[in-house]
């Protein structure tokens, strides 16, 4: 459980200050799909890198499962991103001519893992993706999907309490990104992943359950989603629109 | 979480960017081959020198009239030839011993002339001074007692007195008086300064008598200007050197309080001299060395920084993984320890692969010592130990997202 209260986060920009966070409060329970959105700047990316422990807030609290992660020093921040935390970027962030292996397998050696298990847990991962096939491929001879697909076996791993990603459907096509957010749903339903994404594709944005709009650091919508699309769900144009809460209940009601 | 996983891993990432990780060990191997080469050119050279001085004779040493000039305004006094006999006895079986007298003359062989340094010596001058007749004779016993007027001449003046013919029997004029070239030396090449090939010998005994003439007495007494002594036992020079410098002390009246107004020298003394001024030129080159190994260094430091800073991102990805500053560290030092060795290994073995053909060339001998090698591959793992270092140590202390983001 993710619970965050008055979470700030300024930068100074010479004499001005910045407020990227202007005092977010949020509960997260385990097993939730949410999805946070807003225009750029509104501050998703900086919100993700706190709860994602690779940031820390200028003001605020945030505990996870009780523990407040705030009071942590950088090498307790770093076994908690280590056991709790999966994270996905849009840039994938792999290796370099490493293999899909070999990337998967990297945050197990951090915590420790013994080379045989750490293999077998890596290709379990890979497997959960579907990319069993290309294990043994380098990432620069990967589609970007499959490069995707890699980073979130990556953050898969470890088993992490959350699994956060940012804007991970942001460089890939819309067929591809498709098929991301359907291994996303498939993680907090089968598996019963918590996994936090932020888009700004409303689209993408209503597979989840849960959607959080922030605007200027703030949180200004916080709405449940009664029927999320199944992956795989065509896209049609009058779902692509901002949607108001009582437009998407008509929606679904009828 | 061992060492052996962490060098596992380095030696993954170095493969990863062959070309990356190939020019950074490039500047180590330049860098510590530079430093091998010119320190085996130096020592080479230093080990050449000494050992020609050593083949001179260690076990020479020589006695003239006339002060040390590291003690000038000391009264020099005569060397006399009664010196040279009352040394003989005291030195006794220990070395060969012999007198001699040297003057610069005019010397003539029909249309050619030059000065020459007219030794007068005794038959067993060749023996204390290691020369060897090629030609005809050397002076005899029989020359001194006979006063015959016999010259032995070195190679370079019978060239240049004789050109290609043979000198022997043929007559020389010294300041008028003629003498017969009974012999000729083998070619002993320069020591040092001078040519010891330019020179004409005599007999002692008819110098005094038809050629020195007042020069050579000091108060009527016979003097001369050095002795030369070859001890039977290199171990024994210092013995000799004190045992000549008592006797030149009790035969002019000299207390140990009055400056000895004679020069008592050893090989091993010139030995000594030149090591200094070999030690300097090792000092030299070992700078110039040093210079190299800086830039070397320098080149280092630019792609290691370069290439930190170009996986400042690969760094916050580790770290937004649960990777410890230190275990980023631990990492990093395994690469550049990786580097450094096995840049150091191939640069020793390309600085002795030049070394052996620059001795191969025949000008300069070279010489690799241990010192050399490691004073090169430990400056080569420091340099690079630093300067791989620092800017991750800098890497690993960013957030990761700052780390993340940068461009």
């Amino acid at each position: 459980m993710i619970e965050v209260e008055n979470l700030k986060k300024i930068y100074h920009l010479g004499a001005t200050k910045v407020y990227a966070l202007n005092g977010i409060s949020l509960t997260i329970q385990g097993g939730e799909m949410i999805a946070i959105v807003g225009p750029s700047g509104s501050g998703k990316s900086t919100l993700m890198a706190i709860l994602g422990c690779l940031d820390v807030p200028t003001k605020g609290s945030y505990r996870m499962d009780g523990q407040a992660m705030e009071k942590l020093n950088d090498n307790q921040l770093a076994t908690i991103r280590s056991r709790k935390i999966g994270f996905v970027f849009q840039q994938f962030n792999l290796l370099a001519r490493t293999s899909a292996l070999e990337n998967v397998m990297m945050p197990l050696y951090y915590d420790g893992v013994k080379g045989k298990i750490r293999q077998e847990r890596a290709l379990a991962a890979l497997e959960i993706v579907g990319l069993s096939d290309r294990i043994h491929h380098r990432s620069n001879q990967l589609s970007g999907g499959e490069q995707q697909r890699v980073a979130i076996a990556r953050s898969l791993v470890n088993e992490p309490a959350v699994l956060l990603a940012d804007e991970p459907t942001g460089n890939l096509d819309t067929h591809t990104g498709a098929e991301i957010v359907g291994i996303f749903q498939r993680l907090n339903r089968q598996h019963g992943q918590t996994v936090i994404y932020v888009t700004h594709d409303p689209f993408i944005a209503r597979h989840t359950n849960r959607i959080i709009k922030l605007e200027d650091g703030k949180i200004v919508g916080d709405e449940v989603v009664l029927h999320p699309f199944e992956a795989g769900t065509p896209r049609s144009d009058d779902l692509l629109g901002p949607m108001k809460s009582d437009d998407r209940k008509a929606v679904e009601d009828s | 979480m061992n060492i052996f996983e962490n060098f596992r891993i380095a030696l993954r990432a170095l493969t990863a960017n062959k070309l990356r990780s190939g020019l950074t060990m490039l500047g180590i191997i330049i860098g510590v081959a530079a430093v091998v080469a010119l320190m085996a050119v130096g020592e080479g050279a230093t080990r050449g020198i000494t050992s020609q001085v050593e083949g001179l004779g260690t076990n020479l040493v020589s006695v003239s009239s006339g002060r040390n000039f590291q003690q000038p305004g000391v009264q020099t006094q005569s060397l006399l030839y009664s010196d040279y006999i009352a040394i003989e006895k005291a030195v006794g079986g220990l070395a060969e011993i012999t007198p001699a007298y040297q003057i610069m003359a005019n010397v003539i062989n029909g249309d050619r002339q030059s000065d020459y340094s007219i030794t007068g010596v005794q038959s067993n001058f060749t023996t204390v001074n290691s020369y060897t007749v090629a030609r005809g004779r050397f002076i005899t016993e029989q020359d001194g007692t006979g006063q015959s007027r016999v010259a032995v001449i070195g190679s370079q003046a019978a060239e240049d007195l004789f050109s290609s013919l043979n000198p022997v029997g043929r007559e020389i004029q010294i300041d008028g008086t003629t003498f017969k070239v009974v012999g000729v030396l083998e070619s002993k090449g320069t020591s040092g300064f001078t040519s010891q090939d330019d020179i004409v010998l005599i007999p002692l005994e008819t110098g005094y008598e038809r050629l020195f003439g007042g020069r050579a007495l000091s108060s009527g007494k016979r003097t001369l200007t050095g002795i030369s002594l070859s001890a039977h036992d290199s171990t024994q020079t210092d013995n000799i050197i004190s045992t000549v410098e008592y006797t030149l002390r009790r035969e002019h009246g000299l207390t140990l309080r009055n400056d000895l107004g004679f020069v008592v020298s050893s090989q091993t003394q010139m030995l000594s001299t030149l090591s200094t001024i070999t030690g300097t030129m090792t000092a030299l080159l070992g700078a110039i060395a040093a210079i190299s190994l800086l830039v070397g260094g320098i080149g280092i430091m630019n792609i290691t920084l370069v290439s930190v800073r170009e996986r400042t991102r690969e760094i916050g990805l580790r770290k937004a993984v649960g990777a410890r500053r230190n275990v980023i560290l631990l990492q990093f030092l395994a690469e550049t320890l990786t580097l450094s060795i096995i840049g150091g290994i191939v640069g020793i073995l390309l600085g002795a692969g030049i070394a052996w053909v620059v001795s191969l060339t025949g000008v300069i001998s070279t010489l690799i010592t241990a010192d050399t090698i490691l004073l090169a591959f430990g400056s080569a793992v420091l340099v690079g130990l630093f300067f791989g270092i620092y800017p991750a140590y800098q890497a690993a202390g960013l957030r990761p997202i700052e780390a993340l983001r940068y461009e």
